[in-house]
């Protein structure tokens, strides 16, 4: 199985190359996506593999100079290479089907490469290996970020992700120089032998969280993910939010569950439990203010990301206090949220890409009405954004719920700081989940319901063929692993093992549970409950209609009617992008995101119209700045100065040199 | 050789008025005066290296103080003080700074070449030694006077007497090539050719010497 998927990752790599002379012919991309997304679900079919057989472990005879670059496949692995290869199928699919005519080279080639970098990161069993794929994973993406480079605001996202992806690649570095210690050789099997203690504990920790927590989009190292999102084409955005990131949480929970070894403190997990809730309510409040939806479904990622990131911390938090149990429920929950996250977000994404590919906007107040033109995207959509507001009984309910069941077992931990803190976070996960259901109503209302906004909207197109699959295969997933989350935690029981050393409490294959005696969340009779629920309404309301419908023209509030020049309606008169998010922005942005809203109001007499100035922007890149601009700023104006200066101070400059350093020497002579 | 002996005190003798005249350089005014003092160190410049040639029994130097001598004694005086009298400029040199604190500077800079020079040559032998500090100094010194004179003319001499601290580096030191010596040599002579050039281009177009009439025209001040 190991060899077919490094083999696999070899033809992926080579497809990259071929891509160069492929992108000449009319079919050529096409032959890529396609080849991709067969790819994708031989990554699955690996992953499967891989959990149900058992480790295995491989040399490459060709690696750096000082030894072999070693693969394995242990079920940790084989788990992320599944969110891996469906995010891929998915978006290859969907690429597969969009693609018309030829695309230029620079769009093409780094596509493979992007997917061939993720699974060798997957794979690796040495730190240079990892580093490999990790590197080669940050600079494809980072092609495809820059790819339509001819607009300033791509420019400055791919600036800013080239910028963060190589501060990630640095930090890494640095954790495995720290974890290898003066011994020097990163193969993981050496590593493992002699795991870190104290305060060099700490300082991987701190370092893998630097490089893989920017990399996944843990605040306040977020700043980039709205940025770069929707910068790249719609299934690599897919891709870049759906498995990139939880590429990156494989690397720190290869670090922090397998490298690191067992036996660490509870305090261990407390950072990145603290990060985890930070990201998850800046990403799920952002998604409700946000006005284009790439950008917003990138925020809804930074909370999903958080929501996982604080599984992890709770698992290494009971693995400290000697909870295996427990562990393994956290685990477990961060374990599902993976694969649910990146089936729902990779159907979202590709669903946004569907509406910008349809109605050429990704602007939220530029769309609106769409479930008339495009039926298929919008009920497609509507799942997706059902399990991403954590609706049961579709998937995103069943993993966050077990993460709340694992936050409210928090208080078995004997710390009474720790108790404090983890109540603390149950209340802001809740609130992100919250948040996030906000969004997506938000999302889905404002795109697919109400009237169109704009005539490009009113006719929107939708695709067929491989794009309509690319949106229902997801979608279907997203329903099918909301139902069956025992099996799913069945299937991830070797990788809990490797990760705690235990499997998570068992409930059966149709239920999932928080103990034995527990909390039990049974999806099956929940869904047939509701679909009971449902379809009780509709016939009571079928039979309670009076017999001939008709349709009217949509009430406009009282206002008088639109003019001539507003075909579809005045769209001052629909809630707008904005005004959704002005209740949350009022509430929670001034704190969080530092909003604003200010009323000019005209001078007595004056015509002009009064303005409402209102918005919000995210303080991190400027935290995470600091001083640097302005010291960058002022050094520049004084470098400017010394280009002023008279041939006599030029001279005067090279003088003072030549007797600063004789004052040295003469001063290092007397001494 | 130590103290008392002819070869050692000689040669010190004219090193000394070398650095000397440095200082001469230094604190005139008037233009005239300096290209004087010039010519001055110069020829006490090919004394030294005369005496040197006789006293490491080197009779290649007797041609560096010929050259010495010819050229920066006689010949780029001379066209400095022709280039003053045909352009008529004025005699007086305007400096950046005041003569006292020049020539505190300057004392100060042969202060820092002795005790930078003396620890760090103490393998070497006693002549090579001393020499070198006043070559240093020499040099330093030349810097100082292209710094503080705004004359074009002025910060010409500063960086031909500059050279004339190196060729006494040179001549102080036994084995010292003539192949650089010359190479040295023609190159003054390219500098004086150079700087007469760009004095002309100055006069011709800006009536001035003043350097500082170039700022303006260079385009980059804000």
């Amino acid at each position: 199985m190991l060899t077919a998927l490094a083999l696999l990752v070899g033809l992926l790599a080579a497809l990259g190359v071929a891509a160069l002379p492929l992108a000449r012919f009319p079919s050529g991309a096409r032959t890529v996506h396609g080849a991709v997304a067969v790819a994708g679900l031989g990554l699955v079919a690996g992953g499967i593999g891989g959990l149900l057989n058992g480790p295995a472990v491989m040399e490459l005879p060709f690696g750096p100079p000082w030894g072999p670059a070693r693969l394995a496949l242990d079920p940790l692995s084989s788990w992320f290479l599944l969110p891996l290869g469906l995010s891929v199928a998915c978006a290859g699919l969907y690429a597969f089907g969009g693609v018309h005519g030829r695309v230029a080279p620079r769009e093409l080639v780094p596509w493979p490469l992007f997917i061939a970098g993720m699974a060798l990161t997957l794979l690796a069993a040495d730190g240079f290996t990892l580093l490999l794929g990790f590197e080669a994973m940050s600079l494809a993406s980072w092609a495809l970020v820059a790819h339509d480079h001819a607009r300033a605001e791509n420019r400055e996202a791919a600036r800013i992700y080239l910028g963060f992806a190589g501060y990630g690649g640095l930090a890494l570095v640095l954790a495995f120089g720290v974890l290898a210690g003066g011994a020097g050789d990163v193969a993981f099997a050496v590593l493992r032998e002699a795991p870190p203690e104290g305060l060099r504990a700490l300082a991987v920790m701190l370092l893998v969280l630097a490089g893989a927590g920017s990399k996944a989009g843990l605040a306040p190292l977020h700043v980039w993910l709205p940025l770069a999102h929707p910068a790249a084409p719609s299934h690599v955005s897919a891709v870049m939010s759906g498995a990139m990131t939880k590429v990156a949480l494989y690397v720190l929970a290869r670090f922090l569950f397998d490298l690191m070894g067992p036996a660490q403190p509870i305090w261990m997990g407390a950072p990145l439990i603290a990060l985890g809730a930070a990201s998850a309510v800046i990403g799920a409040l952002r998604a409700n203010l946000e006005e284009d939806s790439k950008v917003l479904l990138a925020c809804s990622t930074i909370e999903n990301v958080g929501l996982i990131a604080i599984g992890m911390g709770l698992a290494v938090a009971f693995r400290g206090a000697d909870l295996p149990a427990l562990a393994a429920l956290a685990a477990g929950a961060a374990l599902l949220h993976t694969l649910n996250h990146a089936v729902f977000k990779t159907l979202l994404f590709l669903a946004a890409g569907e509406v910008l590919h349809g109605a050429l906007s990704r602007q939220l107040d530029r769309l609106g009405g769409l479930i008339h033109r495009m039926p298929w995207t919008a009920w497609a959509a509507l799942t997706g954004a059902m399990a991403a507001a954590a609706l049961p009984p579709l998937s995103g309910f069943a993993s966050e719920w077990l993460l709340l069941q694992a936050l409210l077992a928090a208080w078995r931990i004997g710390d009474i700081a720790f108790q404090m803190g983890a109540a603390a976070v149950t209340a802001l996960a809740a609130l992100a989940a919250a948040l996030a259901a906000a969004a997506m109503v938000r999302f889905w209302g404002l795109v697919f319901l109400g009237r169109p906004r704009t005539p490009r909207a009113a006719g929107a197109e939708e695709s067929g063929g491989a794009v309509r699959w690319a949106l229902a295969v997801p979608a279907g997933l997203c329903v099918v692993l909301g139902l069956v989350p025992g099996l799913l935690l069945d299937l991830a029981e070797p990788a809990l093992r490797v990760m705690v050393g235990t499997s998570a409490p068992r409930a059966g294959w149709d239920a999932i549970g928080a103990a034995e005696g527990g909390a039990r969340y049974w999806p099956l009779a929940v869904a047939l409950l509701l679909a009971a629920a449902v379809g009780l309404a509709v016939w009571v309301v079928r039979r309670r209609a009076p017999a001939g419908v008709m349709r009217g023209p949509a009430w406009d509030c009282g206002f008088i009617a639109a003019p001539p020049h507003f075909p579809f309606g005045d769209p001052a008169a629909q809630p707008s992008a904005a005004g959704f998010g002005q209740p949350l922005r009022r509430m929670l942005g001034q704190g969080l995101l530092s909003a604003r809203e200010r009323v000019t109001m005209p001078a007595p007499g004056a015509t002009s119209p009064a303005v409402l100035d209102s918005g919000f922007r995210d303080p991190a890149l400027a935290f995470l700045e600091g001083a640097l601009p302005r010291w960058r700023d002022a050094a520049a104006a004084r470098a400017e100065r010394l280009r002023d200066l008279s041939i006599r101070q030029c001279l005067g400059l090279a003088f003072g040199a030549v007797v600063l350093m004789l004052a040295l020497l003469a001063w290092m002579g007397a001494r | 050789m130590r103290f008392g002996q002819l070869t050692y005190d000689l040669s010190h003798l004219l090193g000394g008025a070398v650095l000397l005249l440095s200082f001469v350089l230094l604190y005139q005014r008037r233009i005239g005066t300096v290209i004087n003092a010039f010519a001055m160190q110069g020829m006490v410049l090919a004394a030294a290296a005369a005496w040197a040639a006789h006293a490491q029994g080197v009779p290649g130097l007797y041609l560096t103080a010929l050259l010495a001598f010819g050229v920066k004694g006689l010949l780029i005086p001379f066209a400095l003080h022709r280039l003053v009298r045909e352009l008529n400029l004025h005699r007086t040199v305007e400096t950046a700074l005041g003569v006292g604190l020049s020539m505190t500077a300057g004392v100060a800079l042969v202060g820092l070449c002795i005790l930078v020079t003396l620890p760090a040559t103490q393998d070497a032998r006693l002549l090579s030694r001393e020499s070198l500090a006043f070559a240093m100094s020499v040099v330093l010194l030349g810097m100082l006077m292209m710094i503080t004179r705004r004359n074009a003319i002025s910060q010409v001499i500063g960086l031909l007497s500059l050279e004339n601290g190196l060729i006494l580096a040179a001549i102080g030191v036994t084995g010292m090539p003539l192949v650089v010596e010359l190479s040295t040599a023609a190159l003054v002579l390219m500098l004086a050719l150079v700087a007469g050039v760009f004095a002309f281009q100055i006069r011709e177009r800006f009536d001035t010497l003043d350097t500082g009439s170039l700022e303006e025209h260079r385009g980059e001040r804000r």
